[in-house]
């Protein structure tokens, strides 16, 4: 295929030649390109179908604004959908792929849906498919969501990988043009520390797509010039193929890295994108602006472009749109695109200005007062019909037509924070308000300065004042020479006539007589039009397209345009790949990970593990012989009960509490006393929430006169230590009491079961004897002269003891502790053997303290004392907490031994109804006790404390199962602890 | 007496690991022993004699300082984390405790950490990646806590080339993943 429509000049390395293919079709290009660059160059206009009525579709834009070039790019896993054309950089072997369109691009079955327009007005999603209500999601919503969407996903795993970081500057410049490279400029040789962010891949912005001279030279040649400079300063970092998608809280800005996207594939190693948070203490927004459309019928034919993306096309890639072209205007900027295409030697027609004053272009058929009506060609653009200004209409064959409407600032990044732009009655266009992210000012024609020369001269002021604020002192440099013209615009928002439809939003297909169909039902607030009609909406967000709505709502509610305003404008600025959000974290990489000291060991006897918060814990350690997991637990329950079961504890929260005022703390923060708790003994404990309901448990044990360990649950060993440190800090800071977290410090194993000792007692040095070491005694003691801890504490009902050492020596003691053990038939298990214990001893674990119980419920509210102060005992005295009929910890039995029970389910008597006024309470926790040789369950029953013997339901209605069962003691297993006081 | 028992690092060997990534060079400590060390209410004067008579440094808030045998930096405001040889310091705890008598809180951390010792010529653009500390800015002997990859961190700058990482033991595999993989992404 030649490149029929490449023109001369242009930034494009003609010395290399890049082929890629656009469905199918081979086409060549040059460095330099854009992939709709280089389609238009090849001659193809026609490059994605409409949203809603698949009409054919070309690029309205040269920029990130576009809402029509959207395409799959890339194959494979590597397939992305909705890319800009406009944007996505040709490489070799670039492969792309028209969307939204069955069978072909060129013929689209579901174009039907434009023959069907009227039926597809503005909200008829909210009027039609109403009946029957059941239709919808499973007929309705499906053919809608076909019929209509963008590009496709892959659907399989995204094979890149992506960075995320963190950067520091005095100022950001966001937007490298006249006025960005002028700030960083200024700012760069005052010394500052800046970066300057730009999403194309060539600085200089308009400049690059222009042809107007800056200090006498070419614009682009100044801005590569001025890039050179800075990239040359170590104090200022460029960064191209970035995009500033967002300002957040504290002038930290969001910003994405297009770091591969330029390649076929990313270099080995390399992220594709990456995600930047840049913590600025001042930001420049220079973000140049965007030229929006005039709408009239049939606007949206391939080879209709805005006349600033024409001129791009021309002078940036050496690209003429169409053999013949014409331009609609209604300011003088349009012009500037008629007289630098003509003098690329490109046929302009006609200058349709909307205009009626003003001078003539010399040399060309400039049409004063006239308006383009009408436009045919429905795969690209043959000719347009002309309304002259008498009225007479006249039809001109032309295969390209560009459309000036007037510039708009681009004021997004400006508006987050949800300022609200104002209205610049000279430009006919919002520009930065106030009350935007702190820090952040604008300059050129993100500010509405729309010069050249006001550009970089508003650009180095606005640098000087952000660094005056920074008292970092800059110097006036001088601003070189170039055009200054002002703006000469008439508003033209739509072209009166016909009864067609014309677009002001392609992308979403929201034409003029939508707004119109909105005003008339109502919907005239901009956030309501935007629902009712989905302007702005999709992956352009309306840049081209919103002005244009709003000013003919304004219109036609006869409020002003800043009277009716804009929507809120929100982050990202641009679409963002959800790899980037992601950042490097891949698959189970989402989050780190937290091992265990016996998990080396664990893993070589090929053990079960479990997620438990970031923890990896052993669940149970299959034996060979045993298929099912039911086999090893129940094995590791009943060796345990037998003789000895070894367990790693290690991540329960341990926290070293010091200070003299150490036990009036714990006094404070437990609702039962431990001031009293003698010297090397330990203590069940009970924290309350403020407002008196149970936070968590745990045994904390005296280690010296003001030395405390308390231990935590796993699951909240952060939330208590961050607790103590709140009531430490902030509620009494004047007690002498310090805290650090030593869960990691230690490898902490429960050693279980009634040849606990005699086990323990092969493994340390000193006498452990009932007498030498009674339950619930802690002490430091040695083990092979290592210091060690042992606490003589239960949580299975057997005699049992926690022993600790120097994380580094756990992998050590798990593996003494079991050769040690052989003769004594030990075994190792997991937290399915814990829970199951733990459930027939009646402990309470995670599911009973779940945030909403009291002590009393979990039969516990003897510990909360009267006698002292704690956090929430005043509070758990409430009269509805202390109801005799409230919630209480029960066992469950079922009646037929044989029979399952279901967690989750809910306690009914027999023959009640299952509704919510019958609802007895829950089955909290359910286990199959091995020692008891059935299922066994604990819950909260009303008034369960009344009830133990009492036949009822276990109804569980989600899973349809209902078992009759027995209330009975929580106490299932040794209700008098007589093993583990043995 | 029962056999000692052998040691383990953080990441489950016998010895530390090092590897090198391009220009980075990322090596695990095994030889250091830690405590933290935080004043009791008033004892602000005593700590800072017995510290003075001890040798032992009581950095600035955000500073570490180096010394023989003990070094520390900054955790919190009255509160540092003390380094020492392990060789001759492995129980830290009851090396401190006798210095300070009461004055101030003494608890061992050597095991609750993985430590990684990072050279290159310049670890900026690694740091950019890893943490929202101002690295380029920060002077050496800067010491601060820190976020990686969901990881709670102690870094310490000693110059640009040179940082100590404190990171969670538990978390050694994934903490030394995200190092790898980002400078890996730097070749």
């Amino acid at each position: 295929m030649t490149q029929q429509n490449r023109i001369s000049g242009g930034q494009i390395d003609r010395s290399r030649t890049l082929r890629f293919t656009f469905d199918g079709v081979a086409y060549a290009g040059h460095p330099g390109d854009t992939l709709a660059s280089a389609l238009l160059a090849n001659g193809v206009r026609l490059m994605g179908r409409s949203f809603k009525y698949h009409r054919p579709r070309g690029p309205l834009s040269a920029g990130s604004e576009e809402p029509n070039a959207l395409v799959e790019l890339r194959a494979g896993a590597r397939q992305e959908p909705n890319t800009r054309a406009t944007v996505a950089e040709l490489f070799d072997g670039l492969e792309a792929r028209s969307q939204n369109r069955w069978p072909s691009l060129a013929f689209d079955a579901l174009a039907i849906n434009d023959r069907l327009n009227t039926f597809f007005t503005a909200g008829f999603y909210y009027k039609t498919f109403m009946w029957p209500a059941s239709f919808w999601e499973k007929v309705y919503e499906p053919i809608i969501r076909r019929a209509a969407g963008l590009g496709s996903l892959s659907r399989q795993e995204d094979p890149d990988s992506y960075d995320k970081g963190f950067l520091h500057c005095d100022l950001i410049v966001i937007g490298a043009g006249p006025a960005g490279l002028m700030a960083a400029l200024a700012a760069g040789r005052a010394g500052a520390r800046v970066i300057l962010a730009d999403e194309d891949f060539r600085p200089g912005g308009r400049l690059n797509a222009e042809t107007l001279t800056v200090g006498g030279k070419p614009g682009a040649e100044w801005a590569a010039e001025a890039a050179a400079e800075l990239s040359a300063m170590p104090n200022v970092r460029i960064m191209l193929r970035t995009t500033v998608i967002g300002a957040f809280d504290h002038g930290i800005y969001g910003a994405v890295e297009r770091v591969s996207d330029h390649l076929p594939v990313p270099p080995e190693g390399k992220p594709r994108q990456t995600l930047w948070r840049i913590y600025a203490r001042r930001a420049l927004l220079a973000g140049g602006a965007t030229e929006r459309p005039i709408a009239f019928e049939n606007n949206d034919r391939p080879g209709i472009m805005l006349a600033g993306a024409m001129r791009t096309y021309a002078n940036r890639y050496a690209v003429r749109v169409g053999e013949s072209c014409a331009i609609f205007t209604n300011n003088d900027d349009g012009l500037r695109t008629a007289t630098d295409l003509q003098a690329k030697g490109v046929d302009v027609v006609a200058v349709i200005d909307a205009r009626s004053e003003g001078a003539l272009l010399p040399g060309i058929r400039h049409l004063k007062g006239a308006d383009v009506i009408d436009a045919d060609g429905r795969l690209g653009l043959r000719s347009i019909t002309i309304r002259h200004a008498g009225g007479r209409t006249e039809t001109v064959p032309v295969t390209a037509l560009g459309v000036s409407g007037g510039w708009n600032p681009n004021v997004n990044i400006a508006s987050h924070h949800r300022a609200r732009p104002v209205w610049n009655e000279g430009i006919q266009a919002f520009v930065p308000g106030e009350g935007g992210p702190p820090g952040l000012s604008a300059a050129g024609a993100a500010a509405g300065v729309m010069s050249t020369h006001g550009a970089l001269t508003s650009g180095q002021q606005a640098a000087m004042a952000a660094l005056g604020d920074l008292g970092i002192r800059a110097s006036a440099g001088t601003v070189p020479d170039a055009e200054d013209a002002p703006v000469s615009i008439t508003p033209k928002w739509y072209v009166n006539s016909g009864k067609g439809r014309a677009w002001i939003d392609p992308q979403n297909d929201v034409t003029v007589k939508d707004i119109k169909l909105a005003h008339k039902e109502n919907f005239t607030s901009v956030e309501h039009m935007k629902r009712y009609t989905t302007l702005g909406m999709a992956t352009d967000q309306g840049k081209t397209g919103n002005v244009l709505g709003l000013a003919i709502m304004a219109g036609l509610t006869g409020q002003t345009i800043p009277e009716t305003g804009t929507t809120v404008y929100r982050p990202p600025y641009t679409p963002v790949a959800m790899g980037a959000l992601a950042g490097r974290s891949r698959g189970k990489e989402f989050k780190p990970f937290r091992l265990t000291p016996s998990h080396k060991w664990a893993e070589e006897q090929g053990a079960v593990f479990v997620e438990v918060g970031m923890w990896l814990r052993t669940q149970w350690l299959p034996k060979p012989g045993e298929t099912h997991w039911r086999q090893s637990v129940d094995r590791e329950v009943l060796a345990t009960r037998k003789s000895v079961g070894i367990c790693d504890v290690t991540t329960l929260g341990k926290i070293d509490i010091q200070g003299t005022d150490a036990g009036a703390f714990l006094d404070r923060v437990y609702c039962n006393t431990f001031s009293t708790l003698a010297v090397g003994r330990c203590r069940y404990g009970l924290m309350l929430r403020e407002d008196g309901m149970v936070f968590d448990d745990g045994t904390t044990a005296r280690m010296g006169e003001n030395e405390y360990v308390m231990t935590t649950t796993t699951a909240n060993a952060v939330t208590v230590f961050r607790h103590l440190e709140y009531c430490r800090q902030v509620l009494w800071p004047e007690m002498d009491v310090q805290l650090i977290s030593t869960t990691e410090a230690w490898a902490q194993f429960s050693v279980a079961g009634p040849n606990a000792r005699r086990l323990l007692q092969k493994v340390v040095d000193q006498d452990i004897s009932d007498a030498a070491f009674p339950y619930m005694a802690a002490g430091s003691i040695t083990i092979g002269g290592l210091r060690a801890r042992l606490f003589r504490i239960s949580f299975s009902g057997e005699l049992a003891y926690e022993i600790a050492v120097p994380t580094r020596y756990g992998d050590a003691l798990i593996r003494r502790l079991v050769e040690e053990g052989r003769e004594f038939d030990a075994v190792v298990y997991g937290t399915e053997a814990l829970g199951v214990m733990r459930v027939e001893k009646g402990h309470v674990a995670g599911n009973e303290l779940n945030g909403q119980s009291t002590a009393l419920n979990m039969g516990l509210g003897k510990m909360v004392s009267k006698k002292k102060d704690s956090i929430g005992m005043v509070l758990s005295q409430r009269e509805g907490m202390n109801d005799p009929d409230g919630y209480r910890l029960v066992g469950v039995k079922p009646v037929d031994p044989t029979a399952t029970l279901t967690a989750g389910s809910h306690f009914l008597e027999i023959g009640a109804a299952p509704v919510i006024a019958n609802d007895g309470g829950w089955l909290t926790s359910k286990v199959h006790s091995p020692h008891l040789g059935c299922d066994i369950a604990l819950g909260y029953l009303k008034a369960g404390d009344q009830k133990i013997g009492r036949r009822m339901r276990a109804v569980n209605l989600l899973a349809g199962t209902e078992t009759e069962v027995e209330i009975v003691s929580p106490h299932f297993f040794d209700p008098e602890g007589e093993r583990l006081r043995g | 007496m029962a056999e000692p028992l052998h040691a383990l690092t953080a990441l489950g060997h016998a010895a530390p690991k090092s590897l090198a990534i391009g220009p980075v060079a990322i090596s695990e400590r095994f030889d250091v022993a830690l405590a933290s060390l935080a004043i009791r209410n008033g004892r602000d004067g005593d700590v800072a004699a017995a510290a003075g008579k001890a040798g032992l440094p009581l950095p600035d808030p955000a500073r570490f300082q180096a010394g023989t045998p003990f070094s520390a930096f900054w955790v919190a405001p009255g509160m540092w984390f003390v380094e020492a040889a392990f060789e001759t310091h492995e129980d830290i705890e009851a090396a401190l405790k006798p210095i300070f008598a009461g004055a101030a809180s003494i608890t061992e951390q050597t095991d609750a950490w993985v430590r990684f010792d990072l050279g290159a010529p310049d670890l900026q653009p690694l740091f950019e990646r890893l943490s929202n500390v101002d690295f380029a800015r920060s002077p050496d002997g800067f010491a601060t806590r820190t976020v990686i990859e969901h990881i709670g961190c102690y870094l310490i700058r000693h110059g640009k080339g040179a940082v100590t990482l404190y990171g969670p033991r538990s978390s050694a595999a994934s903490l030394l993943h995200a190092l790898e993989v980002t400078a890996r992404s730097l070749l």
